[in-house]
């Protein structure tokens, strides 16, 4: 298989006594769309908030394209090409849908020498971000604060900056969480879209099986912090220790089943 | 000015009308004081109106770091006193000349700068409420500092200087075929016109320069880091980065008007820079006149100068007229200004929360 993109090694970090996240080492390649899946507090969120620097881990390695990057700042990984979508939404309430979108491209393509132009004079960066406005469907509520948007629409928005931020690692955590039932396909076509390309890699935190049977090449499961399974999705949904701790079934009835 | 035009929404009109108002407002001030020799014949007027420019100035540059980027900082009446000091140090020991205030004014700049990189960098990535403390201090240890060495600074009493030859009284601007000074409207071309006019213009085009770097990308990135810092760096952002340069141009431009204020006011010391009281104006400029907007530094700083400048006045021509009426003359007497002030700013953070420019334009969707 081709290098990896993004890799973990032995990857720890601590909260007081509490091991959020406990020694996992883990590979992603590009053109590979992986799906974590873990009960509620299994540490997704931490084992994200670890790969894209808003946590420092307490021991072990991160490695993209074969460099470290344990240490760097959350916008170094940034230019390295890691990016991510949170599961609670984080954006520039007070700042308009467009505008939000148009500082990850801007951050993503810079804006030259031209530094005290006018903002709305910056034509080619203003039209990127429309695109994935448009990707995303938010392109009719362009120029309303975010904070004015309902739920299901904010959390498209959360997908649009990383869109904008056009990274070669992409990480979702929950995205369609709260969105209606014709919300989340546009999303979910969106993250299918990117995982056709070869040169992208996808990490996705998904609790909806249908979605993950439909979009996951693999899928890895944490369990306390730890990596209990790794593997194509028929096997890991077919391990008796998948079906005990997340879905809630005793080993021996869903052997059974 | 497309963004106007495509928030074509019926809701965006109240907010399209504020923002009228508050611009026209503030053209109004600015041909006001563009004018204000000519509108205004007095000595005092003359006084205010310079003032007026100067913390315009002062108050936007502070809106650009509590206003734009969320950084609290009590040490911008420092570096306006730095940039006063450089000048007044200058102008009193190598006498009135240009030189000097280059001089003067470069190296308190130059300080300033290198002061507030000093401060940011090693504060600003600690929480606000530490970076506030730290600024606190250096602003106090700048002060003594400041009392402390007299031999330069002249301590409480500060400094008395004679500004270039260009800016006094006696000198000629224009004169007529009889060699006497031209007047135009009833103002003399003298030195004080050309002393005015320095401060006008030199403070316009800091302020212009203010509203350029807030209009710019460089400004949108500020407000990301105001609203969400931690989400401004996951998309690329180097937040130290960006608050301690945004510190720094606030600081030098800061440290360029304390140059302005000195060569206008011939004098310089503690209570006409460093003093806390001006730094309170300032945060109290900026409040009432709404954070994050610019403009609103414009209103603030006249409503609050007109209030410190002509209260009392005011409550003594009112006194006077209600003499004969029981208690309201006790009640208006000037000496009672304050309390007035008080009620001013009461009624002001009432009505106007976002400050006034900030709740007629109803901040948001811009
Ligand atoms: N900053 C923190 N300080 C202390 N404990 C934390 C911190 N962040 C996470 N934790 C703990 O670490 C554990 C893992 O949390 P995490 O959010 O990663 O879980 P998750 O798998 O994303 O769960 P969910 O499915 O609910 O999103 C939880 O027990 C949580 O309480
Ligand atoms: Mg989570």
């Amino acid at each position: 298989m081709n290098a990896p993109s993004i890799e973990t090694r032995n990857l720890t970090i601590r909260f007081g006594g509490h091991v959020a996240v406990n020694g996992v080492s883990c590979a992603f390649h590009p053109g590979e769309l992986t799906v974590i899946v873990g009960p509620n507090g299994a540490g997704k969120t931490t084992y994200f908030s670890l790969m894209s620097g808003q946590l420092t881990p307490s021991e072990g390695t991160i490695l993209k394209g074969g460099t470290e990057i344990t240490r760097l700042s959350p916008s170094a990984r940034a230019k390295t090409g890691i990016g991510r979508a949170f599961q609670l939404t984080n954006l520039f309430p007070k700042l308009s849908v467009l505008e939000n979108v148009r500082l990850a491209v801007q951050a993503r393509h810079g804006i030259g020498p031209r530094l005290f132009r006018p903002a709305s004079a910056f034509t080619e960066i203003a039209d990127k971000a429309y695109e994935h406005l448009k990707a995303t469907r938010l392109d009719d509520v362009a120029h309303l604060p975010a904070a004015a948007l309902p739920h299901g629409d904010q959390r498209k928005l959360e997908v649009a900056l990383l869109l904008a931020m056009e990274p070669d690692v992409f990480m979702f955590d929950e995205p369609t969480a709260g969105m209606s039932v014709d919300e989340a396909p546009v999303i979910l076509e969106l993250i299918d879209e990117i995982r056709k390309d070869a040169s992208k890699t996808v990490l996705l935190v998904e609790h909806k099986m249908d979605v993950v049977r439909a979009l996951a090449n693999r899928i890895i499961v944490l369990h306390n912090g730890e990596l209990v399974a790794d593997g194509p999705p028929d096997e890991v949904i077919a391990m008796p220790i998948v079906r005990e701790i997340y879905l809630g079934i005793p080993a021996d009835e869903g052997a059974a089943a | 000015m497309t963004d106007t035009a495509l928030a074509s929404a019926p809701s965006a009109d109240p907010a399209r009308k504020g923002r009228m108002i508050v611009y026209v407002v503030a053209l109004l001030i600015g041909l006001a004081l563009a004018f204000a020799p000519f509108l205004f014949q007095d000595v005092r007027s003359n006084q205010v109106a310079a003032r007026i420019c100067v913390f315009i100035v002062l108050a936007a540059s502070y809106d650009l770091l509590i206003g734009y980027t969320g950084i609290v900082s009590f040490a911008h009446t420092m570096f306006f006193g730095l940039g006063a000091y450089g000048a007044a140090i200058a102008l009193k020991s190598m006498g009135p000349g240009w030189d000097a205030v280059l001089a003067g004014g470069v190296a308190g700049v130059v300080l300033a700068a290198i002061l507030a990189v000093l401060i940011g960098v090693l504060s600003l990535r600690v929480k606000a409420i530490f970076f506030a403390m730290v600024t606190l201090a250096a602003a106090s240890v700048m002060m003594v500092l400041a009392s402390q060495f007299s031999d330069f600074t002249g301590g409480e009493d500060g400094i008395v200087y004679s500004a270039p030859a260009l800016f006094k009284p006696a000198m000629k601007l224009m004169t007529d075929d009889a060699g006497k000074v031209v007047k135009l409207f009833g103002v003399s071309m003298n030195g004080k016109i050309a002393a005015y006019y320095f401060v006008f213009l030199t403070c316009l085009v800091l302020f212009l320069a203010l509203m350029r770097i807030v209009r710019s990308p460089l400004g949108t990135v500020l407000e990301a880091i105001r609203e969400n810092e931690m989400r401004a760096e996951a998309i690329g952002y180097r937040v130290v980065a960006y608050r301690t340069s945004v510190f720094v141009i606030a600081a030098v431009i800061a440290a360029l008007a304390g140059t302005v204020w000195a060569v206008w006011l011939k004098y310089t010391g503690p209570d006409t820079t460093f003093s806390f009281a001006i730094m309170i104006d300032i945060l109290l400029m900026v409040v009432i006149g709404g954070m994050g907007t610019m403009v609103g530094a414009v209103i603030g700083v006249v409503l609050m100068s007109l209030a410190q400048f002509y209260l009392k006045d005011l409550m003594e021509a009112a006194a006077q007229a209600t003499a004969n009426i029981p208690l309201l003359p006790d009640l208006l007497d000037p000496d009672r200004w304050l309390l007035w002030l008080g009620l001013l700013f009461i009624l002001l953070v009432y009505f106007f929360p976002a400050g006034i420019a900030g709740t007629l334009m109803k901040k948001g969707g811009h």
